[in-house]
């Protein structure tokens, strides 16, 4: 329904373009000009952006199939200088280069077969990943039911205090997380990452959302034909979830796939930390690998990137809100 | 969606016929939901009572007492400790300063990207994959890049002696916080983007229709019409940016490892440190010092977020 104001100013504003329309075209094309100055503008403010998001990413990828050699004549002099043995031939200046001298697939092999180190650590990122997510979707989604489904005044302040706990930094929550894994004796063991991450509030919020947005009358006529809850949850509540499923499981991905806060505190041994954190490690020797080591960090993300893309802009937007 | 509408449809179809009789029970049963709707939440409460709630009320009673064995009551005599620490002050002037930067960057850069995608340039979705790899990327695994790029020895200097300026030890001057500001963006921009892209999407066309047969400039129908409907979106990207930038101690420490310039100590690092001493009262006065400040932040924010959107 338009309001009685809204009508009238379109009417002017039509009357308005119809002596536009009258004049001759001289006006229009200089408009249509103008228009077209400004995308032209603006298409090359966007590959200038596209050019400054991506060069990291490419040059990372073509850096790791350069040859070391190569590697320590155009980077030496940043990387070698806490190099104290033996003398390698290093550079004065830095070069950037994109496309490497000879393309070899070396660094990889000694990634795969010569140094165990860095695949332990992706190991460590997988199994320290893997679990949080698929847990913690499953403790969220008994609890985003129980929220959307029936709501009270509890519920209510119980949920908003989802999101502030899902709003506090680590700095904050780390302390609490730290306590309780010393009090329960899961310090130092894959478990004091494991359990806080999977109870953690994000899953929550974000499937609460989606389930609210199913349409109560669905719940109800499913009850009074006799389902029982559990019923209604997992063949009416979780099918009609599926890509919500997906979008959170794609966020909560990337955010585990990067943790560095949470090993630095809660696992002293390093040889349990993940790659994340294990990648700043790497020592002057080996900047070669670390090259190679960084793009098969990069893999998995970037798949989920190619296959959930739309999931991911849907996740996103569901996260403001704003899709409700 | 579609297909699983119409399986929960069949299934009520079904389910018509036996449901008269069915129906009489129906109060009953949804007082029993609503007492089984506790028990999906369950597991949730007790992970969460048990890893969050709980110990953060120890971590209350923490930092109010001389020490945990002892337990003798003092006050606020933690908090005056920590606030009368330098490196907490100068860890709380640094993150906020960082903040301060960062955020008002990330909020206009994006909202700038998000008008360019909105426009008909061509390639549009090439684009937004484009803008949101950094998010997709592990920051561990750029970081060799942007060691490259602002190391003493690295090609930003390379680039400023060849036009005549002196070698700037990025990381290791007042300049840092610079440095980690882009990577932040870098890391950003793409997330809000999205954020915005949604927001502008759903500002009513019809008003701007009328604004520009009405013949205002794209300016005014950005500032007056469209600005206006993304207040809400605004605030929300102000939040989660903000949020996004007491997280920069990642980047920051992947950068730089555990002892960083001056400029670029943080309180993540302030409270690994504290760790590494064990001074649990210190630790606990500081991180609520943290959460309370955190929680009037954002208070304000999601206040001014839910009266912009009234407002509409």
């Amino acid at each position: 329904m338009e309001s009685k104001p809204a009508v009238k100013r379109r009417e002017k504003a039509l009357a308005v373009s119809r002596t536009v329309r009258k004049t001759p075209s001289a006006n229009r094309r200089k408009k249509e000009r103008r228009e077209s100055r400004i995308i032209a503008r603006r298409t090359a403010a966007a590959v200038f952006f596209a050019f400054l998001f991506l060069t990291p990413v490419v040059l990372t990828i073509t850096n790791s199939f350069m040859t070391p050699s190569e590697i320590n004549a155009n980077y030496g002099a940043i990387f070698a200088k806490n190099d104290t043995g033996g003398k390698v031939y290093v550079s004065e200046t830095v070069n950037l280069k994109f496309i490497p001298d000879m393309v070899t697939f070396s660094q990889y092999a000694s990634v795969l077969f010569k140094s165990p180190a860095y695949l332990i650590k992706f190991w460590n990122s997988v199994i320290y990943v893997v679990p949080i997510v698929v847990f913690q979707l499953l403790v969220a989604a008994l609890a985003a039911y129980g929220f959307a489904r029936y709501s009270g005044r509890v519920k209510e302040f119980i949920f908003f205090a989802y999101i502030i706990l899902m709003l506090m930094p680590y700095q904050v929550t780390l302390v609490p997380n730290f306590l309780v894994s010393s009090f329960l004796g899961i310090l130092d063991t894959r478990w004091a990452i494991w359990l806080p991450g999977i109870f953690s509030p994000f899953a929550v919020y974000m499937l609460t959302r989606y389930m609210q947005r199913i349409p109560y009358s669905i719940y109800e006529a499913a009850s009074i034909d006799g389902a029982g809850e559990w019923q209604i949850f997992s063949q009416i509540c979780l099918p009609l979830c599926r890509g919500g499923f997906a979008s959170i499981a794609i966020l909560l991905f990337i955010d585990y796939w990067n943790m560095v806060e949470q090993p630095l505190i809660l696992l002293s041994n390093e040889e349990m930390h993940p790659l994340s954190v294990f990648l700043s490690r790497i020592n002057a020797g080996e900047i070669s690998l670390a090259f190679a080591v960084a793009v098969v960090y990069m893999i998995l993300p970037i798949l989920l990137f190619i296959y959930g893309e739309e999931s991911l802009v849907e996740g996103i937007m569901y996260q403001g809100g704003i899709k409700e | 969606m579609s297909e699983a509408v119409q399986r929960a449809d069949r299934y009520l179809r079904k389910n018509a016929a036996k449901s008269e009789e069915r129906r009489k029970s129906h109060a009953q049963r949804g007082r029993r939901g609503k007492a089984a709707s506790w028990l999906f939440l369950l597991p949730s409460l007790f992970g969460v009572g048990l890893f969050f709630v709980a110990p953060f009320c120890v971590v209350i009673r923490y930092s109010l007492v001389n020490n945990p064995v002892q337990g003798r009551f003092v006050g606020i005599g933690n908090y005056i400790r920590v606030l009368g620490n330098g490196a907490f002050l100068l860890a709380a002037k640094n993150t906020l300063l960082f903040s301060a930067i960062a955020v008002p960057l990330a909020v206009a850069l994006s909202l700038w990207l998000a008008v360019i995608m909105e426009s008909r340039i061509p390639f549009r979705s090439q684009f937004r994959s484009f803008f949101l790899t950094p998010m997709m990327v592990p920051v561990a695994s750029v970081i060799l890049i942007w060691q490259v790029l602002f190391d003493y020895n690295g090609l930003v200097n390379v680039w400023l002696t060849k036009i005549g300026i002196d070698k700037i030890d990025w990381l290791k001057s007042p300049y840092a916080p610079l440095v980690v500001v882009l990577l932040f963006l870098w890391k950003n921009l793409g997330y809000n983007m999205i954020l915005f892209m949604a927001g502008l999407s759903a500002v009513p066309r019809d008003q701007i229709e009328v604004a520009r047969l009405e013949s205002a400039s794209e300016r005014q129908i950005f500032w007056l019409i469209k600005i206006r409907y993304l207040s809400s979106t605004i605030a929300f990207v102000t939040i989660m940016s903000l949020i996004n930038s007491f997280k920069v101690f990642r980047e920051v420490y992947l950068l730089t490892g555990d002892y960083p310039f001056d400029s670029l100590y943080l309180l993540q690092h302030f409270m690994n440190n504290t760790f590494q001493s064990l001074d649990y009262q210190k630790l606990s006065a500081a991180a609520v010092i943290m959460a309370v400040v955190m929680v009037v932040i954002i208070g304000l924010l999601l206040k001014a977020e839910s009266k912009l959107s009234r407002d509409l």
